[in-house]
């Protein structure tokens, strides 16, 4: 980590400038990216520069099952760099039912041919869920069920990492009934696996995670569920540009009304932000800037990359507050205006006075007869006679 | 002081558990559990209390209108030790009684009532306390008055456990605490006043007045000796004890001087600021106002010449009236008179209404058990 990313003219730097046909200046810029997502310290791009001017190249093999690419398609739309150039050359991916060239029998033996060959040294990326049910005979690929292919592929990895919420926890597929019986990679080998769940999730948190691998040879820190820190540490809500107009009460209450116009909260339309670990709000999408993410564009988050909230609430259902939940002593967010008399409250006020007014009359009634009587002993020329 | 012969007080004695004090027990039962549900989940889980009204029965009936009522002790001994009316000294203890209930449970609804109850040790650390506001005397100065008050009741308790080296060192200052007891009250009610003063045009004309705090002085002591009327009539009703009339029928005379008094003034300062044509409108405000004046003036109707006021019904029913004119005031100006705008409104839950009930339940029951067992009634003496 010494070596400054400054020292420009070193030779494998302008290596790695022709091998990767980057100018200088947009792979400084990935180099700094990645280190920046994996929220390294100063300094790490330097590192992370030179892992990627090495020629090391880990080879990759990604399986694909039960999902809709997009978690590919998503990672294709990567600008820094465009990713043919990563996948074709700062790491070797050996096997890509998307991408590669080869069909049929020939792909199948260029796998088992990369898996012989780097034993221990690859990196396993799995894509979609494995179902479960009836042996996992939903899906299949060249004769062979997910679950083989998995626990195949996986024995000899040297890293797996579930790309997606489907190979995550289950994702979409898993959704109520199941009838497939979808389950993530980790059931399915058994043991943990670093998860990048979201659906797509963004693309620079998996080339961080690959970058962290290339760098320094281990996986990012994660959660335990698998989920890096540096991506899903912190929950979306925390970090939401709209969060304000949460503290403050300002709701869009549906959309198209003048609170959604104006850019407030979302939470009142379902956002599942308060409940959803990622860094959607920080990282944005499609590296069009900031604000281009589903929230900043007006859309509630739906907690994709959540088990338990996307594909599994409703929509529109308000979200659990999973770490600022105020205690229930706090004044109500909401004003209420109040609603007049009820029917129970008029009704024991009126018995109150009733029960009141009739007490007092029989009082004042007996009090009235006694005086009546003490007037009559008077007249009749009696004193009144002393008690004894 | 005259020297005057007055038949000492002592217990009236009796079980305690009978119906009233059952009956009183539940609502404070059902008190109690509400309370916890309060305290639990704050005060919108069981009141109506909203932003435009944050103060509900519980601080207008509970404390504004129960601090009045329990006026008597203040008005009595006033009377007594300030204009030297010593023949008054037996409706003292009983009276200041009623007060010590009606001051201290006034002081713990203001608690319940406090959305955050737990700063409350703020208002009494200098540090923090705001001197220049209207709520701060209020607090302040009723605090004092219970604590005060106790003092003065301290001698009851005193002669029942027979301390009475402690009761003549106590006698030796008292005069302070008397004079103390008198001076408190005076400042507060006449502050709670202010709060409408500071309420500003939020409290209709009719209420909103510069002299507020004048008529809140007045009609607390009004109140006060109202209070001694209905107190002593229920009390010799229900112990079947002879009924004070050759102090009742006097001190309802000077209650009506005062009831005069505050007639005029009330009216005076509705001529004054041009306000009365606003008690002329079918409005609900105007119906109210009536209701309210209609007690003060209706009360010379009831015990206006001296014979009516010897027929203690009357007077029953003539300290009723005007407890009723007093709270309709305080009602008016807070609830019915107040308008924040913005469409609020506010009535009573059926939860805010057992509070407010059971808060006089507790008074009921504490009066009960502490004339039965401790010297504060005069002692039927065995002639009429």
């Amino acid at each position: 980590m010494s070596a400054s990313i400054f020292d420009l003219d070193r030779e494998s730097f302008t290596v790695a400038e022709q091998r990767l046909h980057m100018p200088r200046r947009e792979f400084l810029q990935f180099c700094t990216t990645v280190a920046a997502t994996l929220g390294l310290p100063a300094g790490a791009e330097a590192a992370v520069a030179k892992a990627v001017e090495s020629a090391k190249r880990p080879p990759v093999i990604w399986l694909h099952f039960q999902e809709c690419t997009g978690c590919s398609e998503s990672l294709l739309r990567a600008e820094h760099p465009t990713l043919e150039k990563l996948i074709l050359d700062v790491i070797s991916l050996d096997y890509h039912e998307t991408l590669m060239v080869a069909a049929g029998h020939q792909a199948e033996a260029a796998r088992k041919a990369s898996m012989a060959a780097n034993k221990g040294k690859y990196v396993l990326v799995v894509e979609g869920a494995i179902p479960t049910k009836l042996n996992g005979i939903h899906c299949k690929v060249g004769g062979h069920t997910a679950i083989e292919m998995t626990k195949e592929c996986a024995a000899d990895a040297a890293a797996v990492i579930a790309i997606g919420s489907c190979a995550s926890w289950g994702g979409m597929p898993s959704a109520d009934p199941n009838p497939t019986g979808a389950s993530s990679v980790a059931e399915v080998l058994g043991k943990p696996v670093v998860t990048i769940p979201g659906c797509p999730p963004n693309p620079y948190n998996f080339l961080a995670t690959v970058v962290h691998f290339l760098t320094f040879g281990t996986l990012p820190a994660v959660d335990k569920l698998g989920r890096p820190l540096f991506a899903y540490g912190r929950l979306i809500h925390e970090n939401c540009e709209r969060r304000a107009h949460f503290d403050a009460g300002r709701f869009a209450m549906q959309f198209g009304d003048e609170g959604h116009r104006k850019g407030y909260c979302l939470y009142k339309l379902g956002c599942k932000g308060p409940e959803t670990w990622a860094n959607c709000p920080t990282l944005g999408f499609g590296d069009a800037g900031e604000n281009n993410w589903p929230v900043g564009c007006g859309a509630p988050c739906f907690g994709c990359s959540e088990k338990g909230v996307g594909f599994t609430k409703p929509i529109h259902a308000m979200a659990k507050m999973a770490n600022v939940t105020p205690p229930l002593q706090y004044p109500r967010i909401e004003e209420r205006i109040g609603t007049g008399s009820s029917f129970a409250s008029a009704a024991a006020l009126a018995a109150i006075a009733g029960a009141a007014a009739g007490g007092a009359a029989m009082l004042a009634k007996n009090l009235g007869l006694s005086h009546q009587a003490a007037e009559q002993e008077k007249k009749s020329g009696q004193k009144p006679k002393a008690e004894a | 002081m005259r020297i005057l012969h007055h038949a000492k007080p002592a217990p009236v004695g009796g079980p305690l558990l009978n119906a009233v004090t059952l009956t009183a027990g539940i609502l404070v039962a059902i008190m109690a559990a509400i309370l916890v549900v309060r305290f639990f989940y704050g005060l919108g889980s069981v009141t109506n209390l909203n932003d435009g009204y944050p103060w509900g029965i519980w601080i207008v009936v509970d404390v504004m209108i129960g601090s009045a009522f329990a006026c008597g002790g203040f008005s009595v001994a006033m009377l007594v030790y300030i204009f030297n009316k010593g023949e008054y000294h037996p409706l003292v203890r009983p009276a200041l009684l009623a007060s010590l209930f009606g001051y201290t449970l006034a002081g713990a609804a203001v608690i319940v009532d406090l959305g955050r109850w737990w700063n409350v040790w703020n208002m009494y650390w200098p540090w923090s306390a705001n001197p220049n506001s209207v709520m701060f005397e209020v607090a302040i100065c009723i605090t004092l008055y219970i604590l005060v008050m106790w003092i003065e009741f301290a001698p009851t308790f005193f002669e029942k456990l027979g301390m009475n080296a402690a009761k003549r060192r106590l006698s030796k200052i008292m005069f302070i605490i008397i004079a103390l007891g008198t001076l408190l009250p005076m400042m507060h009610q006449s502050s709670l006043g202010t709060l409408w003063v500071v309420l500003g045009s939020q409290v209709h004309p009719l209420w909103q007045t510069p002299v507020v705090p004048l008529l809140f002085l007045l009609t607390a002591i009004i109140i006060g000796y109202a209070v001694v009327l209905f107190e002593s009539c229920v009390a010799s009703a229900a112990y079947r004890r002879s009924i004070e009339m050759h102090l009742l029928t006097p001190l309802a005379k000077v209650m009506l001087g005062l009831v005069a008094v505050y007639i005029a003034v009330r009216f005076a300062d509705l001529i004054w600021r041009g306000a009365l044509g606003l008690a002329f409108g079918m409005t609900l405000e105007a119906v109210m106002f009536w209701f309210e004046m209609a007690c003060f003036i209706g009360v010379f109707l009831v015990i206006g010449s001296e014979v009516q006021r010897r027929n203690p019904a009357r007077l029953f029913v003539g300290g009723i009236i005007i407890m009723l004119g007093g709270a309709l005031l305080r009602i008016n100006g807070f609830l019915i008179g107040y308008d924040t705008g913005g469409g609020y409104q506010y009535f009573p839950s059926l939860t805010e209404v057992l509070v407010t009930v059971g808060m006089f339940a507790i008074e009921v029951i504490g009066y009960i058990v502490i004339t039965r067992r401790f010297p504060v009634l005069p002692r039927e003496e065995a002639h009429a």
